[in-house]
This record gives structure tokens, C-alpha cells and sequence, in this order.
């Protein structure tokens, strides 16, 4: 560990892409160590890609990454120094479960770094305590505000005490108080751990002041380097802000200038928006409390505060999106109405995530929106090329929007939003994510906006710089308004130089107040002397298989399991609805079949014949047929599937020995159902022979030369319900298990929260099997119970060893699990997993296992699938168990086909499962 | 009009929509080809490759000729195996039948003393074991009775002519493949608008949509228009090109009246669709909910097995179901040559109840927007 004074992280012509998109572009850095580096420059430009690489989450494409002194590419190395590493990924709490407590969340950390019960604990009560979340312990994560998450994701990433310390945009999106308790805490950290490095991605200009050691990036590529002064210098620029503009190539600064706001002309007549005690509740959950405010005609009007504290909520309820739970709001002096879409019309909207349709080019939303709006037919054109000239979208007319760069896209939905040339715009967070050059560049299409033409712009945003620039603001916190005022006013109000110390001033202020009430943000307390020394104690966690790490994923997934009720329904009475199901709908006996006689003899003779199909169990008999397109007729409509005639004459030819000739028509419609019915028809008709025989000549007939008997084994009564319901168990046992296992390792993937997988010690395997005990527990649990439904319900007891029954189960929903896990490494998005399974299942499972085929006959392609899918063996165990009264012995080779599933699967499943992002 | 433009504007939109998203064209394209394909040509409802096995403790010449009258494609190679061998054989499942033939059988025969032969059957083989056993048992007969009378038999005192209507070799391809077209219309309609309709909400646009000026009726209209009108495509495509065309099943009535039906079927299977969405709170809860509502109703409408062989109570409940209904009239006017004056009253069926659940999907559909949380 020598190299680890030189640098905290080296890098040499690094590059990497994703698809034809650059992130990096041969980038080279040597970043200082023990001390706060900061990457900074908009979205998209390659900081989160750097951190990523950096942190081991990444798979290095070209060039080679250093980190803690040792090539983060060879795998052993990044083994060693994962302990020591703590990464936390863009997005608020994308590293936590939204399901599980604030606790569970840190145990669940405590145990993948190998912690012990005590040591988890104190550590965990010192981290809740020192960062102000004690209170909220048994919180979900997912109904945290943006700070208590960020907060909460930073306590997981220092469980361990890391010696890397990489944060991808922490703040971004958390109020200023909970920032500046953010990094308070850090500085707190740091000054107990001085040996720790600090990487840290950030948007905010102001907050990269503070930082030792800038990288400024832009477009893949770095700008500069250097200590924030070094940086301002090298541009000569009074501001960071204007230093990164400065340091920007031409093309991109071109047409930049600062932005001038004329000042407003005051319009006379009602305001715009008047707002009155604006309440909502979700359910015990108030997110906006008794909010009110009134702008003006042709007024700027910002809203800021955190992500989480009502700003969306506030302008939903304007927009008549969601309904007030109490108070009242008026747009141009009506009062709002989720119904009245004339109000509508007059008002723009731009929601916070960018909310057009991918799927459509610049200029087809254009025309949708136009033609939604019912602009005049002729105008339209006219109007989509002003818009698409004023707001610079000319050279993307055509391409579709999800390729566009993040400030075009918000150019675009500006443009959409005003098409119907609205009286009032109400944009959510417009400009998150964009850079500062297009972030300008959209303000002043505002300040044309509403200068010009008067619009009235009720906006909401977390940058100070552009709450600045608003006329009037209100400042939000917790569903309620703190303060409203020009932002003059509220800092002079305050006393204060910024208007960021402003919003403080005022959240300290309300988070004082509501301190007995326990709800808002405590403020930050010491970290107890522990936590240092717990630096000397740390647990270096064992290389190689660790239960504990394995235990903690189980735990974790049967939590989240428990509290999704829809996946929990389906978990545990799916297999079993589906039993019912197959068991009554399912069935190869074929009984209750429809027949009417077309009867044109009407003789005692033909009477008697027909007697014999009357008394079949097998037969319904319904009205007689009185001519031959009545019975075409009667067999078309399905009223009835068998239809006899008996030709005239009949009883005087049977009399006279001249063999007349009975005609039974049968649906074909169903072959399987048409072939029995023949089956049927014949058997009677041969009895009806017998019987004839029988009173004319006293004998039994001279049929045949020998009898056949025929013994149907198993299953005397030939009944299919007891050949279904094994055959059940087993198609039960594969489908469902296999899903729910796809789903629940996919669902890492797209929540994002797989970064765990890749960035802490836990192998592969231990997140493998980890995840999947829970899954065969209950797997276990419904065959348990499909097995109970088996006996009670259907009545089919099972005649052989029960212990070889189960013991097959737990070896079948080992495999089809596994089965679940082989397939989640293929697929990226939960609907493919869960359609992929399903199909690749349901197709072997049901064609080539035995159920409509035994496997014995099949042959090519499906004998092979049959033989290499685990349901085939199954079955047999559960057939033989169930009708054959079969046990251990005489199943054993089936038993170790099906156990030879369980380790294939497994290793399959690990090579194919990548412990890094690409 | 202005509500027919939004309509038909916003369907174009979906349109659009589904032209981009590779995964459920795909599904659309397996379904409506491979799909119907493989169920029509690899599952068979008839006998194929019975595997049998032949004990011959007489070994005459009628026990050898028993033992060559078994052929293929309905049965495979005959095994010849001892006495002793069955119970194991058939326990491991490698025999679906086994005939005995007791020594000393030829020559009971010609002695006119009526010997037994066994013929043992699995009868855990569903599909296989009733009819094998008619074959078989028809097999042994002709082949004994031509062996005692080589010229054929007197004719019996009253003959049976069983003819089958509609399909008259039983070809079961005819049979599966429109079943599966049928059942595919069922789940692609559901998933294709609930998916729809929660792609809208992942992406947020939904929102987007419901601060115009467009009413939340409008918005369900115009995904079952045009997710109707693309399973409906996909039908006429499929019925054309792939039954008729690549597995020559001959449809026996009007493709228009069918088409026409499942137009009116898709009312009920979208509103479905509209429905598991509103209950779902994300695609895989809504990928669960539709397997556990498609599955049942696909099963239990009569595609699959007979509707008269299910318990009481379950037919009556499934009446209470389109499904049922479309399926009985698929099966009518495809197979049997129904035309409108026999088919009407499933069409009203399918009208009416599709029509109420419509509007309860329509209702719950503004209810969950109105609860709609960010």
C-alpha cells in the first residue's frame, strides 16, 4: 500500500462508451489524496461514468484506472480494496431499499461488510445519531424527504469506514439546510478520518468553492484541474460559474451573455392565481399544508425548496391534476376545477421529469399537442415553425426526443407548453440536470415570455441563482410556505448576503419549531468518540464465502417481499388458484355430451336402440330432430356435438336380417372430444349387438376369437383428475417459482440498487443463493399446499412415500429457481423477465415434460428439451408418488437427474451474472 | 367532434408508441406466427409414437404377426420384454402400453376356447391412454380375425356409420391453431393497453396528458381503438397467411362475421387491459395480475377442453365471462360455418357484458387518475 500516498485515484487515457454515445475521451487525471475532489459540469458529460470506473461499479473499457494503489481491472485487487471503498450512486437513495426501514437499510449494509451483531449496533445507533436520523429509525427509506435519504445513503456508505469515499451528486435536489448539514457531517468525518479521500460529483457551483481539488468537465473530456482559485484564474473569472462558461469551447458559449431582466410592466385587473389554504393529505401523510399566495398577471413566480416538500404537489392541484383535500385556488378569478377543461386551455404546463413522447420526432409532438389543443387547421404549420425557429429547435426538427440532448429536450417541452399561446405557464424544475450556457438560454425565453407577451410564470426550481432572478419567491419546506417575498427582500428581511443563508435563516427557524413534533430535521450532533476507535476495531471482512453477507440478502428480499402485496398474493395462493383452475378446467373426461335423435323409423326396434344412449352416463339427451337441416343447423350452433338418425324402415330391416345402417354424426370441431364421443358410440352400439344376440338366440354373440382386457393401471376408474393434479404440482412448482425469482434479481437491475452488488464485498454467489433461500422457502410452502389441495380438495391421496415427494420438491423448486436466476441474467427490464420466463417455461413445461406426451414418445428436438428440462423428472416423481405408490428406490434416477440441475444452474448463473456495470 | 378528433388523434399517438417498442411487436409477431404454428404442428391430440412393449410367452405365428401389426407414426417400435419386466417398465414410465400374450394363445384361438389377451395400460398418460387403448384393441382384433378367417367376417345384424362433421380426418392442427389465434387475441389485447397505459404513467406523460383539455374518457378510447386495431390486423393477417396459407386449415364461415365478432370481443379485452393497469402499480405487478386472470380465462373458456366437462358452478360462473362466448362463436362460425341468424345471441352476449365491463373500467380508470400520485 505505498502507492496510496501518491494519489487517491490515477487515471491513463481512460475512455469509454455505451453504444455510439462517448462518455469518457482518453481522459488522464491523477486525483491528490486525503483530501475533497470535486468533478464538476452538467449532466451527461462523463462524471458519473469517471466515479463509476473509479469505484470498481464500472467495467473498464480502455485505458487503466488506479485506485487505493492497485488496477482496479485485475479482480483480486479490486477484492482487497472493495472493503475500503464506499460508493454512493446518482439519485436520490439509489443505493437504499425503499422498502425497508431506515434501520433494516444499515443492518442490511452492517452484514454484507461482515459485521457482527454488536458491532452492527453501535454503529449503527452512533451513525443515526451523529447525522440527526434516530428519530426516524423505523421509517421506510422510501417516505424520507431527498435530505434524510441522501443522509441515510451517506450512513450506509460509512458503515465501514471506508478510505474512499465517492459521492455521485449528493445534494442535488436537497434543500440548502440539509446540504449544509450534509457536509458538516462530512467535515466532521474527515476531520476523525484525515487519511479518508473525498470524490465528489456536483452540479452546484457554490458547494465546489469548498472543495480542495477541482476537475472540470466538459463533453467527455476534462477542462481543467486545479484548486478552485486556480481554476477562477485560469479564466479569469470573478465566480466558478463563469470560470467553468469561460472555460467552455467556443461553439458551446457562443451567443452567451449575461441575462438582463427588464424590469416588470405592472398589469391592472385580477391576478392570475390565487391561492387559499391549499391542503393534501395522502392518506396520514400531509404533503401540502394550508398553502396560499396570489401572483399577478404577467409575474416570475418561484417556488424552491426540496425535492419532497410540496412544490408538486402544490402545482398539481393548480392544474387541477389532483383535488384539494381542503382549501381553495383560482385561476383568472375562477375557481379550479379538476373537470373544466376550458381553464385548461389557458394555461401551459411543463412537469418535472420530461414528460413528452419519446417515441415522436421535435416536430410530431409539435403537431400533436397543436392539434390537441384544436388550433385551427390552417395555423398549425404556421405556429409549429415559429416555435421551432424561436426556440432554436431547427436542427432537430426531425429527430426523435429521447436523443436529444438534455437542453433541447427542455427547449421542446417549453415549446409544447406554450404552442396554444397560454396566459400562464406552470413549469416544475425545468431546468434541473441542464447546464448553466442552456440554462440561461432557457431563462430567457421566460424573461421573453413574460416580458413581452405577458404570460404569467409560476415556476418551481432548487438553484438560488435562479429562484434570484424570479420577482417574487415563496420559500417551501415540509407542504408549507416559510416566507414570500421579492428575494431582495427576503435576504435584507434576514439580514443575510444570500439568498441561500436566507432559506436557512428561515428553515432553521421552522425546523426548531417543529422539533417537539419530531418531524423535521434535527440538527447535527457530534459523532460519539466510538466511532474513531471503532476505527482501530474495524472488521476486515474474510475473503471468500461468507453466510452472513448470503443471510443478509435473504433477509432483505423476504422483507421487500413481504410488504409488496400484489408479488406476496401471488407468491403464496398464485400456485394454488392456478391449481384449482388447471385441476377442474383441464380435464380429458369427456361426459354430459349433447345428442338429439333424428328418429324417421319410430318403432319399437328403434326405440330400443336408442334406449341404450338414453341410460349413458356419458349422454344428455335434448329435443329430437325432425329433418336434416334442423340437425345441420342444431350441429353448427354447438347446441348439440352428436346427432343419430335412424333411417326409415329400420325396425322392418332389423326384422328381416337386411343389416340397415345407423348414422352417427359428430362434431369434429374438438378431434380430441369427437374421437372419445366415436369411442363411446361404438362401445354402446356393441352392446346393443350383445344384447340383440342375446334375446334372439339366448347366446353370448361370436365377436371376436379372443377377449382383450384391458387394464388401465394406476388409475382404474381412468378418472384424469388423478393423473392432472400430479401433473399439476409439478407444472405449479416451475412456472411460478421461476418468475418470482427472475423478478426479484431484475428488479436490482433496473432499480438500480445492483450497484450493491458491484461495489461491496458480497460474490456473486452469495447474492445468488442469497436471494434465492426465500424464494425455495416458499416454493416449499405452496407445494405444501398444493399438495394439502390435492388431498382434500380433489380427493387424490398419495399412495406412495410422502418423504420422497417432498424430498423431490425441494431438489425441483432448487432447480426451476435456479431456472429463474439463469434467465434474470439474460434480461434487463422486469416485463421481459417476467414474459421470457413465462414462455420459457410454460412451452417445455406443458409440450415436452410428459403431460401431453409421456417422454417416453417423444422424439428430435422436443425428446432433448424434454430430457434437459427438470419438469420431465419431476413429473415422474410426482406421478409416482401420487398414483403409482412409487418410493425413494425406485425413483432414484430421477432424484439425481433433477439434483444435477441444481449445481448446473448454479454456475451457469454466476458466469453469466456480471459483478460490474458495463 | 372535437372528442372524435382527440380520440382519434391520441390513438395515431399510441400507434406511434407501439411502433417503437420492440418487445411487445415482438410478442405480437410470436404470437400471431410461431405461436399458432408450434401449438398447431408439435402438439398432438391424436396418438404418435405410443411406446408399447410386447411380452410373448407363446411365441406363435400369430404372437409374431400380433407383434409386427404395430406401426408407426402411432406407435413406435414394439420392445419385446419378459413378464417381470412390465411392473418396473411401467413404474419409470418407459412404456405407455404393454400386451401379454399367454403361451398357448394361437392354438386356444383355433380351438375356438376364446383365451384372454392383456393389454396393460398407463393410465397416468392422459392424452394418450384412452385413445391407444381403442387402437390397439381394434389392432388385435383384425389381426386375430383375419388370422381365424382370412376372408373377412359376416357382416354384423345392424351396422353404425359414424361420420364427423366439419373436420372429417379429426385433423387436430385444424383444431389448435385457431385456438391459440383465439387465446392470443385474449392476452395480446389485455397486455397491449395495460401496457400502454402504464408506460404513459412510468413515463410521466399521462400527466402530461390530463392538464389539456381532454377528458380521461377520451384518453382510455383512444388506446382501445388502437390497440384494438392492431390485434384485429393481426387476426386478419393471421388467419389469412398462417392457418389458411402455411397450415391449410379451411375455414369453413364468414371472415368477415368472425372479424367482425372479435371486434366487439376487444371491447371487453382491452377494458381488461385498462383494468389490471388500474390495479397495478408497476409492469410487473401488472405482468402478474394478467397471468393470473389470462391464464384461468383462457383455460376455462372452452379453447382447451371441453366447457361441458368443468363443474356446474364453473359454467355457470364462466358464462358471466366473454370469453366464453367468443370462443363458442370462433368456434362456430370457423369450424361449423355459423352464420349471423345461429351466432346472434353470442355476439349480443359478448356485446352486452363486454359493454358493462367498459364502463366499469372506464370509471375505475378515472377514479385512479383523480388519486393520481407523483
Amino acid at each position: 500500500m505505498t502507492g496510496e500516498s501518491a494519489f487517491a485515484a490515477r487515471l491513463e487515457a481512460v475512455s469509454h462508451g455505451y453504444g455510439r454515445t462517448v462518455a469518457l475521451d482518453t481522459v488522464s487525471l491523477e486525483l491528490p489524496p486525503g483530501c475533497m475532489v470535486g468533478f464538476i459540469g452538467p449532466d451527461g458529460v462523463g462524471k458519473s461514468t469517471l466515479l463509476g470506473l473509479i469505484a470498481g461499479a464500472r467495467k473498464i473499457q480502455t485505458g487503466r484506472v488506479e485506485a487505493l494503489g492497485g488496477d482496479m481491472a485485475g479482480g483480486r485487487h479490486r477484492r482487497a480494496v472493495q472493503p475500503r471503498i464506499a460508493y454512493m450512486p446518482q439519485g436520490l437513495g439509489k443505493n437504499l431499499y425503499m422498502d425497508l426501514t431506515v434501520f433494516e437499510n444499515l443492518e442490511f449494509f452492517g452484514r454484507l461488510f461482515g459485521q457482527g451483531r454488536q458491532e452492527r449496533q453501535r454503529r449503527i445507533a452512533d451513525l443515526l445519531r451523529s447525522t440527526g436520523l434516530d428519530p426516524f429509525h423505523d421509517r421506510r427509506a422510501g417516505k424520507l424527504s431527498g435530505g434524510m435519504k441522501q443522509k441515510l445513503g451517506l450512513c450506509c456508505a460509512l458503515i465501514h469506514d471506508p478510505d474512499l469515499l465517492i459521492l455521485d451528486e449528493p445534494t442535488t435536489g436537497v434543500d440548502p439546510l440539509s446540504r449544509r448539514q450534509f457536509w458538516e457531517l462530512i467535515e466532521r468525518i474527515r476531520g476523525q478520518r484525515p487519511g479518508m479521500s473525498v470524490l465528489i460529483a456536483t452540479a452546484y457551483m457554490d458547494e465546489a468553492e469548498r472543495f480542495d481539488f477541482l476537475v472540470a468537465m466538459n463533453g467527455g473530456a476534462v477542462l481543467a484541474t486545479g484548486s478552485p482559485a486556480e481554476i477562477k484564474s485560469q479564466a479569469g473569472a470573478a465566480t466558478l460559474e463563469d470560470a467553468f462558461i469561460g472555460l467552455l469551447p467556443v461553439e458551446q458559449r457562443r451567443g452567451h451573455r449575461r441575462l438582463e431582466i427588464p424590469p416588470r410592466r405592472i398589469h391592472d385587473g385580477e391576478p392570475a392565481i390565487v391561492a387559499e389554504g391549499l391542503t393534501r393529505r395522502f392518506g396520514k401523510f400531509t404533503a401540502v399544508d394550508h398553502v396560499s399566495f396570489r401572483i399577478e398577471r404577467g409575474e416570475i413566480f418561484g417556488f424552491l425548496g426540496s425535492n419532497g416538500c410540496g412544490k408538486t404537489t402544490t402545482m398539481k392541484m393548480l392544474t387541477g391534476l389532483l383535488p384539494a383535500s381542503e382549501g381553495e385556488a383560482w385561476l383568472f378569478g375562477e375557481r379550479t376545477n379538476s373537470h373544466d377543461l376550458e381553464t385548461r386551455k389557458r394555461v401551459g404546463y411543463m412537469s418535472q421529469s420530461f414528460s413528452l413522447y419519446a417515441e415522436l420526432t421535435v416536430r410530431q409532438n409539435l403537431d400533436l399537442h397543436a392539434r390537441l389543443f384544436h388550433l385551427p387547421r390552417g395555423d398549425i404549420p404556421g405556429r409549429i415553425g415559429d416555435l421551432i425557429a424561436g426556440f432554436g429547435l431547427g436542427d432537430y426538427a426531425d429527430a426523435l426526443t429521447d436523443r436529444l440532448p438534455l437542453g433541447v429536450r427542455q427547449r421542446l417541452s417549453l415549446a409544447v407548453a406554450v404552442i396554444h399561446e397560454p396566459e400562464m405557464l406552470i413549469l416544475d424544475e425545468p431546468t434541473s440536470g441542464v447546464d448553466p450556457v442552456a440554462r440561461d438560454g432557457f431563462w430567457r425565453l421566460l424573461i421573453d415570455l413574460s416580458r413581452n407577451q405577458g404570460v404569467t410564470i409560476f415556476i418551481s426550481t432548487h438553484f438560488m441563482n435562479e429562484a434570484a432572478r424570479c420577482d417574487r419567491i415563496s420559500l417551501m419546506h415540509a407542504g408549507r410556505v416559510l416566507a414570500s417575498d421579492t428575494p431582495a427582500a427576503l435576504t435584507r428581511k434576514r439580514g443575510t448576503d444570500t439568498l441561500e443563508e436566507a432559506f436557512i435563516a428561515y428553515l432553521e427557524e421552522a425546523t426548531r419549531e417543529a422539533q417537539s413534533e419530531s418531524t423535521g430535521d434535527l440538527p447535527v450532533v457530534a459523532p460519539s468518540k466510538t466511532s474513531v476507535e471503532a476505527g482501530a476495531t474495524r472488521t476486515r471482512p474474510a475473503q471468500g464465502f461468507g453466510s452472513r453477507r448470503l443471510l443478509a440478502y435473504s433477509l432483505r428480499e423476504t422483507k421487500e417481499l413481504l410488504r409488496d402485496p400484489i408479488r406476496l398474493a401471488v407468491a403464496f395462493f398464485g400456485s394454488a388458484i392456478l391449481m384449482v383452475v388447471f385441476g377442474y378446467g383441464i380435464t380429458f373426461d369427456v361426459e354430459d355430451l349433447a345428442y338429439a335423435v333424428l328418429d324417421r323409423d319410430r318403432t319399437p326396434e328403434s326405440r330400443t336402440y336408442l334406449e341404450g344412449l338414453a341410460g349413458s352416463r356419458y349422454f344428455l339427451e335434448r329435443p329430437p330432430i325432425q329433418n336434416h337441416s334442423e340437425m345441420d343447423r342444431r350441429l353448427r350452433s354447438g347446441d348439440i356435438t352428436l346427432a343419430i338418425e335412424i333411417p326409415p324402415g329400420f325396425g322392418k330391416d332389423l326384422v328381416r336380417g337386411r343389416s340397415p345402417e345407423i348414422a352417427a354424426w359428430i362434431d369434429g370441431a374438438m378431434p380430441f372430444r369427437a374421437e372419445t364421443i366415436r369411442g363411446y358410440v361404438e362401445g354402446l352400439h356393441l352392446g346393443y349387438l350383445t344384447e340383440l344376440s342375446r334375446r334372439a338366440t339366448g347366446a353370448e354373440p361370436e365377436l371376436s376369437p379372443a377377449e382383450i382386457e384391458s387394464r388401465y393401471r394406476y388409475n382404474q376408474d381412468f378418472k384424469s383428475i388423478f393423473a392432472m393434479v400430479p401433473t399439476n404440482i409439478a407444472l405449479m412448482l416451475v412456472f411460478i417459482p421461476s418468475i418470482l425469482m427472475a423478478l426479484g434479481i431484475v428488479r436490482e437491475k433496473e432499480l438500480g440498487s445492483i450497484t450493491n452488488l458491484y461495489v461491496t464485498p458480497v460474490t456473486r454467489l452469495e447474492f445468488l443463493l442469497g436471494k434465492q433461500l426465500p424464494y425455495i422457502a416458499i416454493g416449499m410452502m405452496n407445494f405444501l399446499l398444493l399438495v394439502a389441495l390435492a388431498i382434500f380438495l380433489f380427493g387424490v391421496p398419495v399412495k406412495g412415500s410422502f418423504l420422497a415427494l417432498s424430498l423431490g420438491a425441494l431438489l425441483y423448486v432448487s432447480a426451476t429457481t435456479g431456472l429463474g436466476l439463469l434467465i434474470s441474467s439474460f434480461t434487463q427490464t422486469q416485463l421481459a423477465a417476467l414474459f421470457g420466463t413465462a414462455i420459457a417455461t410454460m412451452v417445455p413445461a406443458t409440450l415436452f415434460s410428459g403431460m401431453m406426451q409421456p417422454v417416453s414418445s417423444l422424439e428430435g428436438g422436443a425428446a432433448v428439451i424434454g430430457r434437459l428440462f427438470p419438469t420431465s423428472y419431476f413429473m415422474k416423481i410426482s406421478i409416482g408418488t401420487f398414483t403409482k405408490a412409487l418410493d425413494l428406490a425406485d425413483l432414484a434416477t430421477d432424484f439425481l437427474a433433477l439434483a444435477a440441475f441444481i449445481p448446473v444452474l448454479t454456475i451457469l448463473s454466476v458466469l453469466f451474472l456480471r459483478k460490474q456495470e458495463r | 367532434m372535437r372528442r372524435l378528433e382527440n380520440i382519434y388523434r391520441l390513438g395515431v399517438k399510441e400507434l406511434f408508441s407501439l411502433r417503437r417498442d420492440a418487445v411487445l411487436l415482438a410478442l405480437v409477431v410470436w404470437a400471431f406466427s410461431f405461436s399458432i404454428y408450434t401449438a398447431a404442428t408439435g402438439m398432438s391430440h391424436d396418438l404418435r409414437n405410443g411406446s408399447i412393449a410386447i411380452v410373448d410367452e407363446d411365441r406363435s405365428q400369430l404372437s409374431a404377426r400380433i407383434g409386427q401389426a404395430f406401426l408407426p407414426p402411432y406407435f413406435s417400435e414394439p420392445a419385446r420384454i419378459s413378464f417381470n419386466e412390465i411392473d418396473p417398465a411401467m413404474d419409470s414410465g418407459r412404456f405407455t402400453f404393454a400386451v401379454v400374450i399367454p403361451s398357448g394363445f394361437e392354438a386356444d384361438v383355433l380351438a375356438g376356447r376364446k383365451p384372454a389377451i392383456q393389454v396393460n395400460i398407463d393410465a397416468t398418460a392422459m392424452m394418450q391412454a384412452g385413445i391407444g387403448d381403442g387402437y390397439i384393441s381394434r389392432i388385435l382384433n383384425q389381426e386375430i380375425g383375419d388370422f381365424v378367417a382370412p376372408g373377412g367376417r359376416s357382416e354384423p345384424v345392424v351396422e353404425l356409420e359414424a361420420r364427423y362433421a366439419f373436420n372429417p380426418n379429426l385433423t387436430s392442427s385444424w383444431f389448435t391453431s385457431v385456438m391459440e389465434m383465439i387465446n392470443n387475441v385474449t392476452m395480446l389485447s389485455i397486455v397491449l393497453t395495460g401496457a400502454a397505459l402504464i408506460r404513459e404513467r412510468e413515463h410521466g406523460t399521462i400527466e402530461h396528458l390530463l392538464v389539456m383539455p381532454l377528458t380521461p374518457f377520451e384518453i382510455m378510447m383512444a388506446k382501445v381503438w388502437a390497440n384494438g386495431f392492431v390485434i384485429l390486423v393481426a387476426v386478419s393477417l393471421s388467419l389469412w397467411l398462417v392457418v389458411e396459407t402455411l397450415l391449410q386449415v379451411p375455414v369453413a364461415g364468414s371472415r368477415s362475421l368472425f372479424i367482425l365478432g372479435t371486434a366487439l370481443y376487444l371491447f371487453f379485452a382491452t377494458a381488461l387491459g385498462i383494468f389490471l393497469a388500474t390495479i397495478a402499480r408497476s409492469m410487473p405487478q401488472f405482468g402478474l395480475l394478467f397471468m393470473m386472470v389470462a391464464l384461468p380465462m383462457n383455460l376455462l373458456s372452452g379453447g382447451e377442453t371441453p366447457v361441458e366437462s368443468q363443474p356446474q358452478v364453473l359454467q355457470t360462473i364462466m358464462q358471466a365471462v366473454p370469453s366464453t362466448h367468443f370462443v363458442s362463436f370462433a368456434q362456430a362460425i370457423l369450424f361449423r360455418g355459423a352464420g349471423i341468424e345461429i351466432v346472434w345471441p353470442q355476439f349480443a352476449l359478448v356485446t352486452i357484458i363486454g359493454g358493462l365491463f367498459f364502463a366499469f373500467a372506464a370509471a375505475r380508470f378515472r377514479k385512479s387518475i383523480a388519486i393520481l400520485r407523483s
